[in-house]
């Protein structure tokens, strides 16, 4: 009894100094934000921004990456100095991150915090309806409230041209599909990659695999192994580290047989360095999602004071949400001609891309 | 495609997945035999991993084709540097083996990031230039049936990893060091009793099992990913340890077991091509590794029973 006794005044304890010990975080944070602004009091009325990134952190040659871009050309446009009351940005080691940064950015007064990835959509949306006075984004969700802006891209209209690309290119009419977890975003790749094959060439064959992760570079190696070795030429992939493993296969084929006709499609930001063997280069362009461009146009309105409060805002092609990357001469420039050719009609709204493949809607 | 295209394709591949696998499940049987639980093999072929790809890319003009292969003597050494580390807090301050082995996996992921942060100053390293080559054996990859199957596009690793599974039962059943290892790891008392040296052997071996856990990460960072960040290694350490479990400490076990999680993890991948099996949901597919796993250890196995004195610290004199 006695035992139990103490045990239960220990978990009392416990719980009351975790309760105290987040106070005691709070203030200390409270007051370096404090010195930082009586220092910079200048900047007090300009409109500071700031986000916090995934798991990736800021130089994950992804979103976030892209993401942080916008802030600072934002930031320097504008100009304004990183730190409270410019432009900043918290890094999120693991899920549990997330409420706690958006809290602690919210608190340091920033106008507009980015909640950058759909992982963050529930902490977001929890931060949003208690921080009323701040201003909200999130990119790759949907989150219902008056102050948060939902950011969206049309990733099938970019994959469209990837499927494009791929159909004008291919040799062996046979080209390929790699996708991470199989969820609505990555649906939207597939869907753009087959329609934008079958609006070139309807007898190509499009090898569809989901490998179901994102961080498995060996069972993206694999899964190109079988591709490649069934005659596909091309693969584009929208399967982040898992696509690491598309690449390595392709350049190990590239590196035994120069002559090898393999190529990959990158995805999200430009992975011509990631294609590199020797002095030649296996990537064939990538598929750009410009989160640096939505990031900067919110950031211009609220800026503006025009911030689209409780809107959902898609970037596609006519947007410049979404595009192709340089090939640097890997794709002929009469090639390149047709998929700009392509690019327009979608721009211009003459071909409409389907968001979702056949039989894989959301419900 | 056809039975054998299927065949033709799948062993490759499994051998090729196996190659790190069996070279930490290696190192987990040298540490678990002298009784010292080694968690760590994870934490271990992170370092490996990451002083791969490191000096890959620092040494590539110095030794040319040759990097990855030297790249692979420089991640043995370091990993087993740092498995001292564990070494200590387990043998000779008697430390929770496992607890100690959960730290040196959170601190070699932690210090491999840190230090990519500082040399690269962002999240990845870059990319190396030249990767540990696959190529058809002269010959041998001839042989009809045999040869596709076993002998063409084969990696190096490969071969030195079925090498050093034999090299490891040959050492640890066959030689004196082997006997005094597997000694302490049953009854170290009794092999104190005999004048062998406890502490020096498991000293010795959680050496050893760090060294081959470094060269399966260096391995495995060369010949999958090309390069090093946060996602490069991430369970493999846990799988090469389930692969020693299911091989029952044994090295030719070990070995079988990770051809065979490559084979489960292959089928999962070629699955959809294959007329039946394309009809099941991919969600299914992909469970298959673990599903084939679970019921493999459960049922055909039989009990899995570890080296007797494995995870208790030696105390002289204690009973």
């Amino acid at each position: 009894m006695a035992k139990r006794k103490f045990g239960l005044a220990l978990s009392v304890l416990l719980a009351a100094g975790t309760l105290l010990g987040a106070c005691g975080s709070d203030n200390g944070e409270e007051a370096t934000n404090e010195g930082n602004n009586s220092g910079g009091g200048e900047s007090a009325s300009e409109y500071s921004v700031a986000m916090v990134t995934d798991v990736g952190g800021v130089d994950d040659k992804s979103f976030n990456q892209a993401a942080w871009k916008g802030i600072q050309e934002f930031g320097e446009d504008n100009g304004l100095e990183k730190g409270d009351g410019g432009f900043d940005y918290l890094q999120s080691a693991g899920e549990e991150d997330y409420i706690p940064n958006l809290n602690a950015l919210a608190r340091r007064d920033f106008n507009l915090v980015f909640g950058v990835g759909f992982m963050m959509q529930d902490a977001l949306d929890e931060i949003a309806s208690q921080q009323k006075d701040t201003e909200f984004a999130i990119i790759d969700a949907v989150v219902e409230q008056p102050n948060t802006v939902s950011l969206l891209f049309k990733e099938h209209e970019g994959s469209y041209l990837a499927g494009v690309a791929a159909a004008l290119m291919t040799e062996s009419k046979k080209v390929g599909f790699v996708g991470g977890m199989e969820n609505e975003v990555i649906h939207r790749f597939e869907s753009g990659f087959v329609q934008g094959v079958e609006a070139v060439d309807p007898s190509i064959e499009v090898d569809i695999q989901y490998t179901g992760a994102f961080d498995k570079a060996e069972l993206g190696k694999t899964t190109a192994n079988r591709m490649y070795s069934s005659g596909v030429d091309i693969i584009f992939h929208a399967a982040g580290g898992t696509g690491n493993g598309v690449f390595s296969e392709a350049k190990e084929r590239k590196s035994n047989d120069p002559d090898a006709n393999v190529w990959v499609i990158g995805v999200d930001s430009d992975q011509y360095d990631e294609g590199a063997v020797g002095d030649v280069n296996v990537t064939l362009t990538s598929m750009l999602k410009r989160v640096d461009v939505a990031v900067k146009d919110i950031s211009e309105k609220g800026m503006n004071g025009e911030f689209p409060g409780g809107e959902v805002i898609t970037y596609g092609i006519s947007e410049d949400g979404v595009a192709l990357a340089d090939s640097r001469g890997n794709i002929p420039e009469d090639i390149m001609a047709q998929i700009d050719e392509y690019q327009e009609k979608i721009a211009s709204g003459e071909i409409e891309v389907k968001e979702y493949p056949e039989g894989k809607e959301p419900k | 495609m056809g039975f054998l295209d299927i065949l033709y394709f799948m062993v490759p591949v499994s051998i090729a997945y196996a190659a790190p696998l069996i070279f930490t499940a290696l190192g987990g049987v040298f540490s678990e035999r002298s009784g010292v639980v080694n968690i760590a093999l994870e934490g271990l072929m992170v370092m490996g991993a990451f002083i791969g790809i490191l000096f890959n890319l620092f040494f590539f003009d110095t030794f040319g084709s040759w990097t990855p292969w030297i790249a692979l003597i420089a991640a043995m050494i370091v990993s087993g540097i740092f498995a001292i580390l564990h070494a200590v807090a387990s043998i000779s301050f008697r430390a929770d083996q496992v607890v100690s082995g959960v730290a040196i996996n959170m601190l070699g992921l932690a210090i491999a990031l840190f230090l990519t942060k500082m040399i690269f100053e962002k999240g990845q390293t870059d990319f190396i230039k030249k990767a540990i080559p696959n190529f058809d054996m002269p010959f041998l990859s001839d042989i009809p049936v045999i040869g596709p199957l076993f002998f063409k596009g084969i990696y190096g690793s490969s071969i030195l990893a079925v090498v050093a599974a034999i090299i490891t039962w040959y050492v640890i059943y066959k030689t004196p060091f082997g006997l005094r290892l597997r000694a302490v790891g049953e009854h170290p008392m009794a092999a104190d009793t005999m004048g062998v040296n406890v502490n020096k052997i498991r000293y010795i071996a959680v050496i050893i099992s760090g060294a081959l856990a470094g060269i399966g990460g260096a391995i495995y960072s060369q010949t999958m990913t090309r390069d090093f960040g946060h996602a490069t290694i991430n369970g493999q350490g846990f799988m090469a340890l389930a692969a020693m479990i299911f091989g029952k400490w044994h090295p030719i076990g070990a070995m079988g077991a990770a051809i065979f999680f490559g084979f489960a993890q292959a089928l999962a991948v070629v699955g959809p091509s294959i007329p039946l099996i394309k009809e099941i949901p991919t969600g299914y597919l992909h469970a298959l590794p673990y599903v084939v796993t679970i019921l493999a250890l459960a049922g055909f196995i039989g009990k899995a029973t570890g080296p007797k004195a494995n995870g208790k610290p030696y105390i002289k004199g204690s009973r």
